[in-house]
């Protein structure tokens, strides 16, 4: 019997239930792209609407470790979509020693288009998780708090 | 939660001896029926928090108490700084003193059901509310520092609001101790164009009737009877809160470690009082405590102002202000010794009983109005605190309904559109700018407020004063 052997699955994200708020995962072939796609899950708790790659904003942050890194990376583009009151829609994460440099494409909030449902207050370290699975596929996932 | 793991003392006290690394027993206050549909979740931080040093005789959580982080959400933890005592950026969580005012208007139904669509109309224009809406102030660096330091009276001092209010308003208005220059700059960018901003998730502006009193002595001298209508408010710090919270979560969450503390769980992140964190961050969080009250001090500005256009003769008077998500200072007996403590409540009301010095002498005789929020549908009670709450759980009550269910199941179960048309026809005018919004908050994603607050009666945590039911609900 042959069998393929394993290969990362497609990048995907996805939201999963907490009694109060509302979990976000991401999962890819690198961590970079699992925390890639947990943003795109982040911009869903907000929106459903097509957000607008139009205006590109870099990020920096860094922390003890991969777990720890992907709450500061949740909570820099909540930063980011606070103080600009901007969404996103687009991200490119490059991680290297502890650090991690990102840049997150999106657009004003427009009321009317985007209906934002609830606004991320922080990322959280409950059911937090970074971690690669046997298939080979990085999966990023947490809490976050609306 | 299977009701077998406890030993039930009576039929609202339920209670987990210490075990394994517990220092105290864990208490939960809630009938039979809310226990078995808590969360196991609530179980498991209930007795993480008794883990924690210097913690003072238990860990509670009240009738509401629901999955969180690291402490449940209703959950209460007192700590003594000479034993070793912690403060907890996760135990005062990240809206720190997210709260509830309820404001008197003089109004009744009679008056109001005729301009009801008008008057919602125009709240929900003049109160910015949910994501990109837009406040009308920004602050400079001094004026960030001094509302970060002057609480609800600084917005009286700038117009936005009135004298009388401040007595009403948990520690007078403004939070002793603030320490704005630990507030990062991050945390005051965040603010800078939030103040008079209401948020989203659960936080509302809800114009409501008396529907019920139970009560009539208490009732009347809080000022309500049935059909008065009521303006009430819930939000908090904003994004200063927010970022506060992440930040010191992540510092206290490394310097465990060094302190050599164990935590069970990541988000307990805590330090001992007496460290230089420890006391940066109850500068800080005071600060945020400040915040919290002049935003709900404008916001009810706000709402004065509406309120004297459609009813030029009417007055708005406080009648009083809650935070629930705070780490104060109190002295409470324990064992017959006044203590000095440390008293973190995380999604719980305080709820100072009869004679309590620190009450205005009008409210002083009766105890402290006690808000508790409802969903949506469902309504919204009044308590007033119990001389029994101080051994309780160093006088504290409930804080609202507590969801049920997920706001994820929610989405599954109903359409925003359809809650909307339905409260309509009971009366109930809901006004959000997103309509999955108001389903993530459907009145069914709740716990049974009723049966919470009379959880909170007959323990001794709080009695019942009246109950109100919503007539405008503006959602962010």
């Amino acid at each position: 019997m042959i069998t393929a052997a394993p290969s990362p699955s497609k990048p995907r994200w996805e939201h999963f239930p907490h009694d109060a708020d509302v979990g976000v995962r991401g999962c890819g072939a690198t961590a970079a792209q699992a925390f890639e796609q947990a943003a795109h899950a982040l911009t869903a708790v907000v929106t459903d609407a097509e957000v607008k790659p139009g205006l590109a904003v870099e990020v920096r942050c860094e922390a003890p470790d991969l777990e720890l890194l992907f709450v500061e990376w949740l909570n820099a583009i909540i930063y980011e979509m606070a103080v600009r009151n901007m969404l996103f829609s687009r991200f490119a994460v490059r991680i290297a020693d502890g650090r991690l440099e990102g840049t997150l494409w999106g657009e004003p909030v427009d009321v009317e288009r985007h209906a934002p449902a609830c606004e991320p207050k922080g990322a959280t370290y409950t059911a937090l998780r970074v971690a690669q699975d046997a298939d080979g596929t990085w999966c990023a996932s947490c809490i976050v708090d609306v | 939660m299977d009701p077998a793991r406890f030993t039930q003392v009576d039929p609202t006290t339920w209670r987990i001896e210490p075990q394994g690394a517990m220092r105290v027993p864990a208490v939960i206050y809630a009938d039979e029926k809310l226990i078995r549909d808590m969360d196991d979740k609530v179980f498991e931080q209930a007795v993480n928090v008794a883990t924690l040093p210097g913690i003072v005789q238990a860990s509670y959580a009240m009738p509401d108490a629901h999955w969180g982080y690291g402490f449940p959400i209703g959950g209460v933890a007192a700590f003594d700084p000479d034993q070793g005592g912690v403060v907890s950026a996760g135990g005062v969580g990240f809206d720190i003193s997210c709260g509830v005012r309820t404001m008197l208007t003089g109004l009744t139904v009679a008056d109001v059901v005729p301009q009801q669509k008008l008057l919602a109309d125009s709240l929900f224009r003049q109160i910015p509310a949910g994501v990109g809406s837009k406040g009308a102030i920004t602050l400079d660096a001094i004026d960030m520092n001094a509302m970060l330091s002057g609480g609800a009276r600084w917005a009286v001092e700038r117009g936005w609001g009135e004298r009388r209010d401040l007595e009403r308003i948990e520690e007078d208005g403004r939070m002793a101790g603030a320490m704005p220059e630990h507030v990062s700059d991050r945390a005051k960018e965040r603010q800078r164009r939030e103040m008079g901003t209401l948020g989203s998730g659960n936080h509302y502006l809800e114009v409501q009737a008396v529907a019920e009193v139970f009560d009539a002595d208490v009732a009347r001298t809080f000022g309500l009877a049935r059909d008065d209508v009521v303006v009430t408010i819930h939000c908090g710090s904003r994004g200063l809160g927010h970022q506060i919270g992440t930040e010191f979560l992540k510092e206290m969450a490394v310097s465990a470690q060094a302190f050599g503390i164990a935590l069970p769980d990541r988000e307990l992140a805590c330090a001992p009082i007496n460290s230089e964190v420890g006391q940066r961050y109850l500068g800080a969080m005071r600060a945020a405590i400040n915040c919290a009250l002049a935003n709900r001090e404008i916001l009810g500005h706000y709402a004065r102002r509406v309120f004297a256009h459609f009813f030029p003769n009417c007055e708005l008077r406080l009648l009083f202000d809650v935070s629930h998500n705070t780490c104060k200072v109190e002295t409470h007996a324990v064992a017959g010794r006044a203590r000095k403590l440390f008293v973190h409540r995380k999604g719980a009301t305080r709820a100072f009983g009869p004679g309590h010095e620190s009450l205005p002498a009008a409210l002083r005789a009766v105890g402290q109005p006690v808000l508790i929020g409802g969903s949506m549908g469902t309504g919204s009670y009044v308590l007033a605190g119990e001389a029994s709450a101080e051994q309780k759980a160093f006088s504290s009550a409930c804080h609202g309904a507590g969801r049920a269910m997920s706001r994820h199941a929610a989405l599954k179960q109903w359409s925003g559109r359809k809650i909307v048309d339905d409260l309509a026809a009971q009366g109930i005018l809901i006004k959000s700018p997103s309509t999955r919004g108001v389903a993530e908050e459907a009145p069914g994603a709740y716990k049974d407020v009723s049966a919470v607050v009379a959880a909170a009666e007959h323990a001794g945590l709080a009695r019942r004063v009246a109950r109100l039911r919503p007539l405008i609900c503006i959602k962010g």
